[in-house]
């Protein structure tokens, strides 16, 4: 399989990276000849194999339901590029 | 006198026991080399201060009679491991000026044994690459030199931007093993997804493990590929690397992948008879065009773990070669879905836009690399509607063969498997960048299998190629079974006999 540039310009709008138009073309190439490369596993029988879910075999371990994070809202908000008071701030999105 | 910065991580801890040096003395050494050694561009970060404080506390506690395991031993961390109030960017300019406000599960582990923090070092961005060149904060040079080089030829490539012309350490962990291999620090931890350990470690001439998936916490570092991804160190020999998983692994209730089994104390298995344990030697790992010194280096490791009692046996792991490109499908989805988490609005960088679609897609178009992008975009293509089952569910179906070949040798009483670590020695910086990007994913072609299986796998130093460069074994185990691995590798280490790292140059 292969990816043409309209394809090219979906992807990097599903992983929400903004693409010139001058990239297309060499990114096409780059993950063409990526997806050329994974193509041979089109090769191999995987009838009735099931997909591996865990490395390791191991028990989905729980815990108790409770708080175990007591960090603080001014801590959580301590990295953020743009806050007011202990709020993120972003661009409006509700007109 | 060996200079204190000689000394291995074992040397040095018995020097302090035995009160010969103190950790504040260790710790100045350190400092000084990696002040002189600024130009192979290993550390990102310097934390000197911290390091002669928590030095001061360790020779505190070692007067006290309470030391740790690690007590007093400076140590240098990979950029990926979150560090409380210090530089974490994985070397991506999207974590701009990231500061976590917690400590990584393993890194929390080693101050707990008293090790000295001397500062972060540089890798790939997000750990993605084998050569160390796609770091936002730049290349980093090994210390081993191009065949011919004169010291004062590579004190100019290495004062030069780009360094080109100089070797790469490998990647992703390549500031980890060229500090190490440079006497800059004692040991340091490191991160494997698809050889990050390994790779570099085999270029450096250093000793690297990734211990079996779910044997170190994965908390507080920074995913790639959650699936894959575990911790280890890269040291100087076999029983460095012994001493420093033994504080770096062990369970975490934060990390529900983590196993909750007792950790062996490694360095026990160092110099244990290996009489009569079957090796195993995977006749697909013997690859089309794979160089005459690659082989010559992998029949003479096979004769010195015959010669030390070892019975060896060819094995066949049928779907190795499909490891590779399953692992460029599996490791970008699992990585497109990890980075979403960076958007410009929690922590790290942020590029306007007219409204916050464009401001995401502005922050991760500037934020990240070209190979950071370029596996994001595969990893959406392959989970996207229509593509799912053809290339990721597929993908995971052959690692479950991939894991079965394994299985069936240990089975058949196999305890150990021996083969290259990589394909060649360590190649140029600027030489394979322009390439097509697959060229530079083959470095992996030996490492790889192992993550995808989950297994422990070990890199040790076995000779030089004609070029007097570093070459390594890599032996594979049963999971959990590290110090089986431990005690072969020593053989190996022994057998080859000392490989010298390279005098100073850079300084």
């Amino acid at each position: 399989m292969s990816v043409d540039q309209a394809t090219v310009r979906r992807i990097a709008h599903l992983a929400r990276i903004a693409v010139k138009d001058e990239d297309v073309p060499h990114l096409q190439q780059e993950l063409n000849a990526i997806l050329a490369f994974v193509e041979e596993l089109g090769a191999v029988d995987v009838d009735g194999v099931e997909p591996m879910t865990s490395v390791i075999p191991m028990k989905m371990k729980l815990r108790p339901d409770a708080v175990t994070d007591h960090a603080g809202a001014d801590v959580i908000v301590a990295n953020a590029p743009a806050r007011e008071d202990n709020f993120f701030t972003v661009p409006k999105v509700v007109e | 006198m060996t200079q204190l910065n000689e000394f291995t991580l074992a040397q040095a801890r018995d020097a302090i026991a035995s009160k010969q040096v103190s950790a504040v003395e260790l710790t100045q050494a350190h400092i000084a080399a990696i002040e002189n050694a600024r130009a192979l561009g290993a550390f990102v970060v310097e934390t000197p201060d911290q390091a002669l404080a928590m030095a001061a506390a360790a020779d505190a506690r070692i007067a006290k009679g309470e030391a740790g395991p690690l007590e007093g031993l400076p140590i240098g961390v990979k950029d990926l491991y979150a560090t409380k109030g210090v530089h974490t960017q994985a070397c991506s300019h999207i974590l701009d000026g990231f500061k976590p406000a917690y400590e990584s599960s393993v890194t929390a582990n080693l101050w707990r044994d008293g090790a000295v923090m001397l500062g972060k070092l540089n890798m790939d961005e997000f750990a993605m690459g084998s050569s160390n060149e796609t770091s936002f904060y730049g290349p980093v040079a090994s210390p081993w030199l191009p065949a011919g080089w004169s010291a004062e030829k590579a004190r100019a490539a290495a004062a030069t931007k780009d360094k080109k012309g100089l070797l790469v350490p490998g990647g992703s962990s390549g500031g980890s093993a060229s500090a190490v291999a440079a006497h800059l620090c004692l040991g340091a931890t490191a991160s494997d997804t698809g050889g990050s350990i390994r790779q570099p470690a085999a270029f450096t001439g250093t000793v690297g493990i990734k211990p079996t998936y779910g044997r170190c916490s994965r908390w507080g570092m920074v995913a790639f590929a959650s699936s894959l991804d575990q911790a280890g160190p890269i040291a100087r020999n076999v029983r460095d690397c012994a001493i420093m998983l033994r504080s770096m692994a062990g369970y975490d209730p934060k990390d529900t992948t983590s196993v909750d089994a007792p950790v062996p104390d490694y360095e026990k298995a160092i110099g244990a008879s290996i009489k009569g344990r079957k090796i195993g030697i995977p006749k697909e790992y013997r690859v089309d065009g794979m160089p005459e010194e690659i082989d010559a280096l992998w029949s003479r490791g096979v004769e010195w773990l015959r010669a030390a009692g070892a019975e060896i046996v060819e094995i066949s792991l049928p779907h190795t070669k499909y490891a590779l490109p399953a692992y460029y499908i599996v490791a970008p989805a699992e990585a497109s879905s990890n980075l979403a988490r960076y958007d410009g609005v929690r922590y790290g960088l942020r590029v306007a836009g007219r409204d916050i679609q464009e401001m995401y897609e502005n922050t991760r178009a500037e934020g990240f690399g070209p190979e950071v992008r370029r596996r994001i975009m595969i990893g959406a293509y392959v989970l996207s509607a229509g593509y799912y089952d053809a290339y990721y569910v597929r993908a995971q179906k052959i690692r479950t063969l991939i894991r079965r070949d394994f299985e069936t040798a240990f089975a058949a009483g196999v305890d150990a498997i021996l083969t290259p670590a990589t394909p060649s020695a360590a190649f140029g910086i600027g030489e394979k960048t322009n390439a097509d990007p697959v060229e530079m994913y083959l470095n992996d072609v030996f490492t790889v299998t192992v993550n995808m299986a989950g297994l422990p796998g070990l890199a040790v130093p076995a000779g030089l190629s004609k070029d007097g460069l570093p070459l390594g074994l890599q032996l594979i185990g049963r999971p959990f079974d590290e110090e089986t691995l431990f005690s072969l590798a020593q053989v190996v280490e022994d057998a080859a006999g000392r490989i010298d790292l390279p005098k100073p140059w850079w300084s």
